[in-house]
């Protein structure tokens, strides 16, 4: 195989796989700017996955070909509303954010296994008939060199993560919206004091990281997993979270951090057959991740400084 | 006012409740007829010997794992990854427990020890960067537990077996198996583990409430900088925390390897009895006596939720849904201690 041959078969698959994990990670970058602290990125997976997967099975007939961005739209929708419950524990109830995050996850899972058993009858959904398809580009596949690379063989919701990505940082950064709830996640006095409500901007950035975790999760399945069952997602969601972590809490760093994972895991799949890297044990690639946020978190990576006030509930008139 | 006491007695006790209600309404709301369903649930766990012998077995890891975060908890630290720390426990127990054939008294204990110091190497490492650089161990230990899964996985194919998908047998010198506690639960996997671990409980309370290391570990938990001023070194405590913590739920992975299962399949997920620890800790008060009372808790539930598809037709999926609430309702206690204390001046 010739090198160009290699990064072509490299680029789609870490595309493909690091889309459910940037939508995620934005999501994740939105609910820790607001001082939200969001372990539970892996349940809201699991329900966009889970209402992803049914929405398509039930509508498939009716919506046709339609049916996977409707599927992502209702998974995006309830995974925002599942997402209050963590925040009205986290922000109203001031209840230990990572204990409820668990408790996120744990529900997520439970709920949509307990509703598949119920509609289903068993573990696990069907297979879906109207799953998201790769495509090539119109005109730009037939560039030469970057055609292959970018525009061949190639899902939509790649490109739609990636665009997402940069809106996310201008609302984070450029409007003043995204001062708010950053400054919401900085210090929540200052931003009291200001007359910017500060419960109302974390029960949105949290609602927001439902609905990107939706996407996420619903993306992961209908381009991955294909159906919904106890194993469907498992870990995504916190990788993701590693990624906005390594991302150091920015929207770009964020796509970074999770296109490098997408990286990582499309090495792990592919590895076989290209040169050097089959001599690597998959093992290397397997926790390249996970290894990769400790040696960010423990300052080898430049530092990652997460926002201030990240975990602490915030009590009006408290000093 | 209601006491201190009677507060933390009362917030579990609300929690199980509610989270059984909300259990019940779910029951009935699909259709179901929840007394049918719980009693399916309590037939399910003490039914009869086996299912009783079937829940002690589940109970053993979550006293440990419960330990686990309730002793990090203390010290003021969150270690989620007690599911890391029981699945290299769980290989390390394995793994001298296979490898050689010996006299029990120095086996068994070897196969302990080898079992804890895993634990307690997964948990050092977090330990270390929190009190060295300040690092969040939260963030720490996740990613811990999947370089503990996915390593651990690793080393079973190519190092414990011939590419195989479990570890070989360990040898009976190493084995918790117990042939008249199987006999007695007809056939049930339960095993001499529980003993360990109700030591283990014992060990914890007096560590934490008798010795000046145990009150040290407390002070940082509840005043770093107090605790520092009064001379004690805040870092090295951090790390001794998270060093205990883990060799508990290490321990936990040991119940598994040595007793329950005698080798170590690999996993393709998690197999959250880490997870389900914080939820035993949480419930337990991270109080000792708590943690074995609410390991008793799951332990039933998690059994008992298996009986519960085949004698009353619900989805076993109902237990976890409870548990969920349960730990929703702990964490948010604060607003159950503000329902009480209203409820307390609008009965006067």
């Amino acid at each position: 195989m010739g090198i160009l041959d290699i990064i072509q078969s490299i680029i789609p698959t870490a595309l493909f796989f690091s889309a459910p994990l940037i939508f995620t990670a934005l999501g994740g970058v939105f609910s820790e700017r607001s001082g939200v602290v969001n372990i539970g990125l892996e349940g809201l997976m699991v329900m966009g996955a889970f209402v992803g997967i049914v929405f398509n099975l039930t509508f498939a007939d009716v919506f046709g070909a339609a049916t996977p961005w409707l599927s992502i739209l209702a998974a995006m929708v309830v995974s925002s509303i599942f997402s209050i419950i963590h925040a009205v524990a986290s922000v109203s109830f001031r209840a230990d954010q990572v204990v409820s995050g668990v408790a996120i996850n744990f529900l997520a899972l439970g709920l949509g296994v307990f509703l598949t058993k119920q509609w289903y009858g068993k573990g696990q959904t069907d297979m879906v008939s109207q799953p998201f398809y790769s495509l090539d580009i119109p005109f730009l596949s037939d560039v030469p060199i970057l055609g292959p690379l970018f525009f061949q063989d190639m899902y939509m919701t790649s490109y739609l993560a990636i665009f997402i990505a940069f809106i996310a940082w201008f609302i984070l950064y450029k409007t003043p919206f995204g001062l708010r709830l950053r400054s919401v996640g900085e210090h929540p006095m200052a931003a009291d004091t200001n007359g910017i409500n500060v419960y109302a901007m974390r029960y949105i950035a949290v609602m927001i990281s439902g609905a990107m975790g939706g996407i996420g999760g619903s993306v992961f399945a209908l381009t991955i997993a294909m159906n919904f069952s106890q194993s469907t997602i498992v870990g995504q969601g916190f990788m993701s979270l590693a990624a906005v972590i390594f991302g150091k809490w920015h929207p770009l760093g964020a796509m970074g951090a999770a296109l490098f994972f997408g990286f990582a895991q499309s090495l792990s799949v592919i590895s076989a057959g290209i040169p050097l890297l089959e001599d690597i044990p998959q093992i290397y690639l397997l926790i390249a991740p996970y290894v990769l946020t400790i040696l960010a978190l423990a300052g080898f990576i430049g530092r990652a400084e997460a926002p201030k006030a990240n975990g602490e509930p915030y009590i009006k008139g408290s000093r | 006012m209601f006491s201190n006491r009677l507060f933390n007695i009362l917030i579990p006790v609300i929690s199980v409740v509610l989270g059984l209600l909300a259990g019940a309404v779910i029951m009935i709301s699909f259709g179901y007829n929840p007394v049918a369903g719980y009693q399916a649930l309590w037939n399910g766990s003490f039914g009869d010997t086996y299912f009783f012998g079937e829940t002690i077995r589940q109970v053993t890891p979550y006293i440990f794992t419960g330990l686990a975060v309730a002793f990090a908890f203390r010290s003021g630290l969150f270690n989620i990854g007690a599911e890391g720390q029981v699945i290299v426990g769980w290989l390390a127990s394995v793994w001298v427990g296979a490898s050689f054939d010996g006299p029990m008294i120095i086996h068994l204990p070897l196969a302990l020890i080898a079992a804890a110091l895993a634990g307690a190497l997964w948990g050092f490492l977090p330990g270390l960067l929190k009190a060295k650089l300040g690092v969040h161990e939260v963030i720490i230990t996740i990613m811990m537990n999947y370089i503990a899964l996915h390593v651990s996985n690793t080393l079973i194919r190519t190092v414990l077996s011939e590419n195989k998908d479990t570890s070989d047998k360990i040898t009976d010198s190493a084995s918790l198996a117990s042939s008249w506690l199987m006999e007695w639960t007809s056939y049930s996997r339960l095993h001499y583990g529980i003993l360990v671990a109700l030591f283990a409980a014992v060990v914890m309370w007096f560590l934490l409430e008798k010795t000046t290391a145990g009150f040290e570990l407390r002070s940082v938990g509840f005043n770093k900088h107090a605790s520092e001023y009064a001379g004690m070194n805040v870092g090295k405590n951090i790390i001794l925390a998270m060093v205990i913590s883990g060799a508990f739920a290490g321990l936990g992975g040991a119940m598994e390897g040595l007793g329950t299962f005698g080798y170590m399949p690999t996993h393709s997920a998690f197999t959250n009895l880490g997870f389900d620890g914080i939820a035993v800790a949480l419930l337990g008060g991270n109080h000792a006596l708590g943690v074995v009372l609410s390991a008793i808790l799951f332990g039933t539930l998690k059994i008992g939720a298996l009986n519960m598809p085949t004698e009353a037709d619900v989805p076993s999926e109902l237990v976890e849904i409870v548990i969920a609430l349960i730990i929703f309702f702990v964490a948010s206690s604060y607003i159950i201690r503000w329902a009480l204390l209203r409820l307390k001046k609008e009965g006067k």
